[in-house]
């Protein structure tokens, strides 16, 4: 259960989470803008480095962190398998109309090391930060109260649907529901799934009703009360920033005169 | 599916992205009442909980987008639904990125707002087979122009991602298939058994919300 919006954060002396989580939300913002500006391998390669050490330090922990490692998306495959066949350059090898270009690989690679260096970056920052800290802390960065709202209700009922999904298709198999491609089988899956989707946005519907019902109960009127974390900035989060700061100008100027 | 990383897409597609996503956002913000908050979030709950779930379609299988029936449920609230999605699947499992959420939630939440505004006046009064109907084409038709607008987002940032751009529009083939059986029949299912949630999004919002102006926030009229 998340914590509630109002306790005091627990406060630890040192690393990442002594930082405020609106550092923390600025800081991850600032620093995967400035890989995306990035151009140079061998900086992209010690941004790459450095935040995969931040995030082995700070993160939350390395078996989350190599299951992030191993997620990449159908097209991001697609797209780096073929940049080295679509960049025209110096070829390598292959035969046309199929030669892997010198620049192409260059191109795969720098995308392959922003991606992760990006990646790391938000993990180390933002990895260990609780979805309600995240939203109290968008708020206090003035953040459209609304859309906290709405943010922080999807991360309270987001496992109470999917708990409602899951309840759904054990039903389905206990009916002996089986999932199948085949021509002939294919409508009757969809049409199951069709009518497992309505029923959960049926019960979806009712649980909004009741849920709403419960807020106005307690005196909801449009307004969290206390719902922006106040404590001040401190000294590590000063620090955060200049470090921040150096390391981004540092891959700026290394960039210029490479 | 349609989670663009960081680090890919060029500096003008990301801003332009994002000066889109903030528009949508802001529309549909305005255009929720206070008091229908949590069941656009619960809906959308929903959805995300439901698009977990693999769907075979031939040989394959995929996971269901889901925006083509946001958008005839909840309207002009897809934009802000989609995003907070997005942040959510950005931070808690490393899907898609923070540069691209505006990018990404605009390729996702555009084709579901624009199937709220031009097919949902169809459902009204429609017989479940007919609502059916429109909610297959809302669904593959939604599935198409996003695959269009992520091809569009890759092939805009860089010329030699082109071939690339094209090979993922026809990932969307299966996608859009399974997306539109799908749909159409969670949508006969709602014209039979919850005929007002498939009403359309329109009435509902006309209705003033009662705040007490005590508590009303400056700027913030339904």
């Amino acid at each position: 259960m998340p914590a509630a919006l109002g306790a005091a954060p627990v406060r630890v002396s040192f690393g990442i989470a002594a930082l405020d989580p609106r550092t923390r939300l600025l800081g991850a913002f600032a620093g995967v803008l400035a890989v995306a500006l990035l151009s140079s391998l061998w900086v992209l390669a010690a941004a790459a480095l450095g935040t995969f050490a931040l995030a082995l330090a700070a993160g939350p922990g390395t078996a989350a962190l190599m299951r992030r490692l191993v997620h990449l998306e159908g097209f991001m495959l697609v797209l780096l398998a073929l940049l080295p066949f679509t960049v025209p350059g110096t070829p390598l090898f292959g035969a046309p109309p199929f030669v892997a270009s010198a620049e192409g690989f260059a191109r795969a690679v720098q995308i392959l090391l922003k991606v992760n260096a990006c990646g790391f970056l938000v993990f180390a920052l933002l990895g260990g930060l609780e979805p309600v800290r995240i939203g109290a802390a968008a708020l206090a960065l003035k953040a459209p109260e609304r859309l906290v709202q709405l943010f922080l209700l999807v991360v309270r009922y987001g496992g109470v649907l999917r708990a409602e999904a899951a309840r759904l298709q054990e039903a389905m198999r206990a009916r002996a529901f089986a999932p199948r491609a085949s021509l002939t089988w294919s409508l009757h899956t969809w049409r199951t799934y069709g009518h497992m989707l309505g029923m959960v946005l049926v019960r979806a519907l009712e649980r909004a009703e009741r849920v709403s019902e419960a807020m106005r109960c307690r005196g909801f009127s449009g307004r969290l009360p206390a719902s922006a974390e106040r404590p001040a900035l401190g000294a590590a989060d000063l620090a955060f920033a200049l470090l921040l700061a150096a390391a981004i100008l540092a891959a700026f100027a290394a960039e210029h005169l490479a | 599916m349609a989670h663009i990383p960081d680090g890919v897409l060029s500096v003008p597609v990301l801003a332009g992205g994002a000066v889109l996503a903030v528009a949508g956002i802001g529309y549909g913000l305005r255009r929720i009442g206070e008091e229908e908050i949590p069941k656009v979030a619960i809906l959308a709950c929903g959805f995300f909980a439901v698009s977990l779930v693999a769907i075979p379609v031939g040989p394959s299988s995929v996971h269901l987008l889901l925006s083509g029936l946001m958008g005839l449920m909840i309207g002009p609230a897809v934009f802000p639904a989609v995003f907070v999605g997005l942040v959510l699947q950005a931070l808690l499992f490393g899907f898609g990125g923070l540069t691209t959420l505006g990018v990404n939630t605009v390729n996702i939440a555009l084709p579901g707002l624009l199937c709220g505004l031009l097919l949902s006046p169809l459902l009204r009064g429609a017989s479940p087979a007919r609502a059916g109907a429109v909610g297959a084409l809302a669904g593959a038709a939604c599935v198409a122009l996003t695959g269009g607008l992520v091809a569009a987002a890759l092939a805009l940032s860089a010329s030699e991602f082109v071939p690339s751009a094209r090979i993922v529009l026809l990932t969307y083939v299966p996608l859009a298939v399974g997306e539109a059986f799908v749909t159409g029949f969670a949508v006969a299912f709602l014209a039979r058994v919850r005929p007002e949630a498939i009403a359309g999004f329109a009435p509902k919002v006309a209705v003033p919300a009662p705040v007490p102006p005590a508590v009303a926030v400056a700027g913030e009229r339904p």
